[in-house]
């Protein structure tokens, strides 16, 4: 058979969700909405990149672990494959509060990358294509399909894009600019003016990322080593925590100086930023390290992390140097910084400016507000980190595949998690830089923690049908372990007996007068669950484990079951700081009761008497979804809110 | 939809005979319990609905007033809740006081319109009212917007604006510390902030006292006088505080350039403010002292013009008229210890006010003077509105409540709680003081830790 070499050739498998990028948030959309039972595809400019890390060699980190154990809680990809991938593993911030705790792991890139892969590679209707689109076809306000470079058209019912930096890329360093994605990859230069043409509106944004130096040219004696945790601790849940205990690479720390400082500055009149070559809008919490010797010029050093990009390379990333000078100031300036002194740059430190949207056009489900079908996720979004693009891709692709299969779509909601909190923000407030995740954005951050994701999200995770029933049942198991043996804490009355007065001497705690609770013993900062074992008779609650919990004393968790494990730290966690709890508990239920107030999608803000001229312009340009949402958008007063609501309860009727 | 409980004074501020505070939610029956003695115990959550009880509200051992409490429980009341009114002797002090205990015993300050909106919500009125309802609630909420910080004592703002910056900034370096943990260490922070925070509690303690004496915002009638230079408004103001009538407040230290005192007359308050002579002028710091002299009479539920009735009218004076026009407004005919050129007739074929002749050197007419704005007052053509005296209690519970949560800073800290707690804390002080500023925190504290900090990466 010949086929016209005129006609345009259209793809005739039946295709339910297409997936447009296989970065972190692609891959996570793609595989959500195949296991989900559709058939998808997932196209990128490049099947060797699917996965990439092009920046940072880190998965997690501060508010960044708890999306991903976030992300592995609803059934996402991204903490089973960091598992098997990481170099080395810390949990910050453990000497702060529970809720702070947060993972974050170095990740050898190529392995990360090859393994994430392999899982999309073998994913059940799952098809992996390498091709451009160049556009987005729709017809009646509704998503049809998508159309390659070469013509070929593939029809569709939902589309997730999920274009990362690729969009119109530019990479930019001293006076030299090239048209490329990330990495000198292909970048996607046709798509944009598909989607403005949409009447999409889309923004410019900014990032960087520092050189790769040649681990040879590096002299680490002059740097101090930074280790991992000697005991490490896995992001996914299904994870068996021994198999993380594994032989850690080690990161450096060296610092910048008055020398650094002095070229940079010498030489700012070169950089795109400053002469006004780059116009995208930079992140302020990723500085480059001109722009931080500008902005505080009193600060004589800077710190400097040289991490490993992988076991089988010798490529080094230099963590907190990233820039955009020319490449001779790049050189002058990373070989003044001591143990660089000779320093070999394998790959030159860059910023790239792409295309992204402005969220607000997005429904917190993700999808398009003006294009039935079309959902979007990641850097796209206006976002920044890998970590927030996996929750977003996920939850963009959830839902894209639960709006073809006529089920109700999913919205965490901002007391739910930080995949809440982050989604709300963009999808509710102006940005004028990528969106980085941070503790301080979640208001019930005592609830959000990284340490009970499971308990928040992996029943949505199985009513949607991501998590088997036989991990739901484990979190219900566990769940109703921790729930009976708190009340069992609470109600265990200990006297102020030689026995316990002994134990509590041991810790430096202050002597019993009179009788009280094991719980309140637990709620003392120098105590906890574990020491009190001595004078706590009846621990056969944990009769569900493999491991005798019950002569359970000292700190050598190595012995310990996983369950129990988690159930102790729980236990814990939820008696120690049980008031901060009820506190945020009680702000939550205050919370909620706006955010299940739904607006009608029909609501006609103009005819709607008394709400200020410019809340109507906000809430007609933004349609909120809900009262709550309504409410932390800039420039809607809590008296607008009011009216809406008496005028809501009479429209209602 | 909030189901807590809500209070505010039912009638008006005036001198009336009694006063009413109203409650409003599931718990003012428990509030009433704990702040009423009869001579009969009584328990109010399970007394007949619609009942009137005769005795006493106290706030601890303290007696405030003889009352009558009536009791309306919901769904039978206006708003459909329970709904508890204290009846007690009228007089701005009492009512304030009552109005105060029921919130320290546990109801929060009703918002503006929001007896109504509840009412409304809870389907006690017809949903043809909404739309009323709905210009109660923006109408109201219009005006206490502007009276809440327009009433804000100049040097008050600034306090609660210094203290609220203080609070940001150490907020900000415990939470970029923790979100960057590798860059910056917040480790002994505690130690530090203890000693700022006592600062900060004694600053708010200092707020709070003078809050109890009225001076955290300016009650009383906005009175501005205006006139040309040397008309004598300087003098005005100095025989109307003269030392037979009772200065309640002075203003020292704050640096407005325009001058402000309060003062008592009959019982009715006012705070009056001496301004530029208005006239065209060239010299740019007089030509800014003109503009707020306007600006303020713009704003004034009361102006006292004083003209030089030695000199003839001219262009500036037609300006001024034509700036009172609209206003409750009384002219005063000054000078009349000199020769005057100009009568009452000339003016009032100008403008239709209240005009009087005095001699503000000679302390003659004062007498007059007062009579007229009593008169005006009673005859209601100029009041202040209760709104601010709600205000007062909404900036005093906001005050409140941001020092016990400075002190629950301090006890996590004496408490050895870990440094991210102490920011749960200091955010919800720093939004109670926003709640007196008009300020909502909204991404304060993102562009703090940005602008503040370095942050790695």
């Amino acid at each position: 058979m010949k086929y016209s070499a005129n006609s345009v050739w259209e793809n005739r498998d039946e295709i339910d969700v297409v997936v447009v990028g296989a970065g972190h948030a692609g891959c996570e959309a793609a595989l959500a909405s195949a296991r989900l039972g559709l058939k998808t595809i997932v196209f990128t400019v490049s099947v060797d990149s699917i996965a990439l890390m092009p920046c940072n060699p880190n998965i997690g980190g501060s508010s960044k672990g708890h999306l991903v154990r976030e992300v592995d809680a609803l059934g996402g990809e991204m903490g089973k494959v960091i598992d098997q991938t990481f170099i080395q593993s810390k949990m910050l911030n453990k000497s702060k509060g529970p809720a702070v705790h947060s993972l974050r792991a170095q990740a050898d890139k190529a392995n990360y990358t090859r393994t994430m892969r392999k899982v999309l590679e073998n994913q059940e209707n799952l098809e992996i294509k390498q091709a451009e689109i160049t556009d987005i076809l729709v017809k009646d306000g509704k998503v049809t399909g998508v159309q390659t470079y070469s013509g070929a058209i593939y029809r569709c019912k939902a589309v997730v894009l999920c274009t990362g930096t690729y969009l119109k890329a530019r990479c930019i360093y001293g006076e030299i600019s090239n048209e490329t994605g990330p990495n000198g990859l292909q970048a996607a230069n046709y798509l944009t003016d598909s989607l403005k043409s949409l009447g999409i509106e889309m923004y410019r944004f900014k990032t960087g990322t520092p050189a790769r130096i040649d681990k040879r040219s590096i002299d680490f004696s002059k740097m101090e080593e930074q280790f991992g945790d000697e005991r490490v601790v896995p992001f996914s849940f299904t994870t068996n925590p021994e198999d993380v205990q594994i032989e850690q690479a080690s990161c450096w720390l060296t610092y910048t100086n008055e020398t650094t400082h002095e070229i940079i500055r010498a030489n700012l009149d070169r950089s795109p930023l400053f002469s006004g070559m780059i116009e995208g809008t930079g992140p302020r919490y990723c500085p480059s390290i001109e722009d931080k010797v500008v902005k505080f010029a009193d600060k004589n050093k800077h710190q400097v992390f040289i991490e490993p990009e992988g076991l089988d390379t010798n490529e080094m990333y230099i963590g907190g140097m990233s820039s955009s000078l020319p490449e001779d100031v790049q050189y002058a300036m990373y070989r003044s910084v001591a143990g660089l002194e000779n320093a070999k740059i394998v790959r030159n430190a860059y910023a790239i400016e792409y295309d992204c949207i402005d969220a607000r056009q997005l429904y917190p489900t993700l999808e398009f507000k003006k294009i039935e079908g079309l959902y979007s996720g990641g850097q796209f979004n206006g976002s920044s980190g890998y970590e927030e693009a996996a929750a977003q891709g996920l939850v963009a692709g959830i839902n894209a595949a639960l709006k073809i299969s006529g089920r109700d779509q999913i919205v965490i909601d901002r007391s739910e998690g930080y995949i809440g909190v982050l989604i709300d923000d963009l999808v509710t407030k102006e940005s004028h830089e990528p969106y980085r995740m941070m503790t301080s954005r979640a208001e019930y951050r005592l609830l959000l923690r990284q340490d009970n994701a499971d308990q928040r999200l992996t029943k949505i995770g199985h009513d949607i049908g991501l998590i088997s029933d036989e991990r739901y049942q484990y979190l219900l198991d566990k769940q109703e372990i921790i729930l009976s043996e708190i009340e069992r804490l609470e109600q265990t009355n200990i006297g102020a007996n030689q026995e316990v007065q002994d134990v509590l001497k041991q810790y430096d705690s202050t002597p019993l007068n009179s009788g009280t609770t094991l719980a309140e013993l637990i709620r003392r900062p120098e105590l906890s669950y574990e020491v009190l074992a001595p004078i706590d008779k009846n621990r056969e609650i944990m009769h569900k484990c493999a491991c005798k919990c019950t002569n359970y004393v000292d700190n050598s968790e190595k012995t310990v079951d996983k369950l129990c494990q988690e159930v102790i730290e729980q236990v814990n966690i939820n008696i120690k700081y049980d008031g901060y709890i009820r506190r945020q508990q009680k702000q939550v239920e205050q919370f909620k009761k706006l955010e299940t107030k739904r607006i009608p999608d029909n609501i006609d803000y103009n005819i709607i008497k008394s709400l200020r001229i410019e809340a109507v312009q906000k809430l007609n340009q933004y349609r909120p979804i809900s009262i709550g949402q309504a409410s932390r958008i800039s420039g809607v007063s809590p008296a607008d809110i009011s009216v809406l609501l008496v005028y809501m309860e009479q429209y209602g009727k | 939809m909030r189901k807590d409980t809500i209070a505010a004074i039912a009638t008006a501020m005036t001198n009336s005979g009694i006063g009413i505070v109203r409650m409003s939610g599931e718990e003012s029956l428990e509030i009433i319990q704990k702040i009423y003695k009869g001579k009969k115990e009584k328990d109010f959550v399970n007394i007949d609905t619609h009942t009137i009880h005769y005795g006493y509200i106290l706030d601890g051992d303290e007696t405030i007033d003889e009352v009558l409490v009536m009791i309306m429980k919901g769904p039978h009341s206006f708003t459909g809740e329970n709904t508890v009114e204290i009846n007690c002797h009228g007089g701005v002090y009492v009512v304030k006081r009552i109005l105060e205990t029921v919130i320290k015993y546990g109801a929060r300050p009703a918002e503006p319109g929001e007896f109504t909106k509840r009412a409304f919500l809870n389907g006690k009125m017809d949903l043809s009212q909404a739309e009323a309802v709905i210009d109660i609630i923006s109408s109201k909420n219009e005006y206490a917007l502007k009276s809440s910080v327009s009433q804000l004592k100049g040097n008050v703002q600034r306090k609660i604006k210094e203290i609220r910056e203080e609070i940001l900034y150490h907020t900000a370096f415990i939470e970029t510390a923790l979100d960057d943990p590798e860059h910056i260490s917040v480790d002994g922070y505690g130690e530090k902030l203890h000693t700022v925070v006592d600062n900060l509690l004694e600053e708010l303690d200092k707020l709070l006292k003078s809050s109890d004496n009225g001076r955290i915002i300016k009650e009383g009638i906005k009175t501005v006088i205006v006139g040309k230079p040397n008309a004598g408004k300087s003098s005005l103001l100095n025989v109307l505080v003269g030392e037979d009538r009772a200065i309640v407040t002075d203003i020292a230290g704050t640096t407005r350039d325009v001058l402000e005192e309060s003062i008592q007359l009959h019982g009715i308050s006012l705070n009056i403010m001496d301004t530029a002579g208005i006239r065209d002028t060239e010299d740019i710091v007089e030509k800014i002292g003109v503009d707020k002299a306007k600006v303020y009479a713009n704003e004034a539920d009361l102006v006292i013009y004083v003209v030089d009735a030695s000199k003839e009218l001219d262009e500036n004076d037609f300006e001024i008229m034509e700036m009172i026009r609209d206003k409750k407004a009384v002219i005063l005919l000054n000078k009349s210890d000199l020769t005057t050129v100009i009568t009452k007739d000339m003016v009032q074929s100008h403008i239709d006010k209240p005009i009087l002749s005095i001699s503000a050197k000679e302390e003659r007419g004062i007498r007059e003077l007062e009579e007229t704005l009593k008169d005006m007052f009673f005859h209601g053509e100029i009041s202040f509105n209760d709104e601010v005296y709600i205000t007062n209690i909404r900036h005093k519970t906001a005050l409140q409540d941001a020092y016990d949560s400075l002190q629950k800073v301090i006890m996590s800290i004496e408490n050895d709680m870990p440094e991210d707690f102490y920011s749960i804390d200091l955010l919800d002080a720093y939004e109670s003081l926003g709640s007196i500023t008009g300020e909502t925190i909204g991404e304060d504290l993102v562009n703090e830790i940005f602008s503040k900090f370095c942050m790695g990466k």
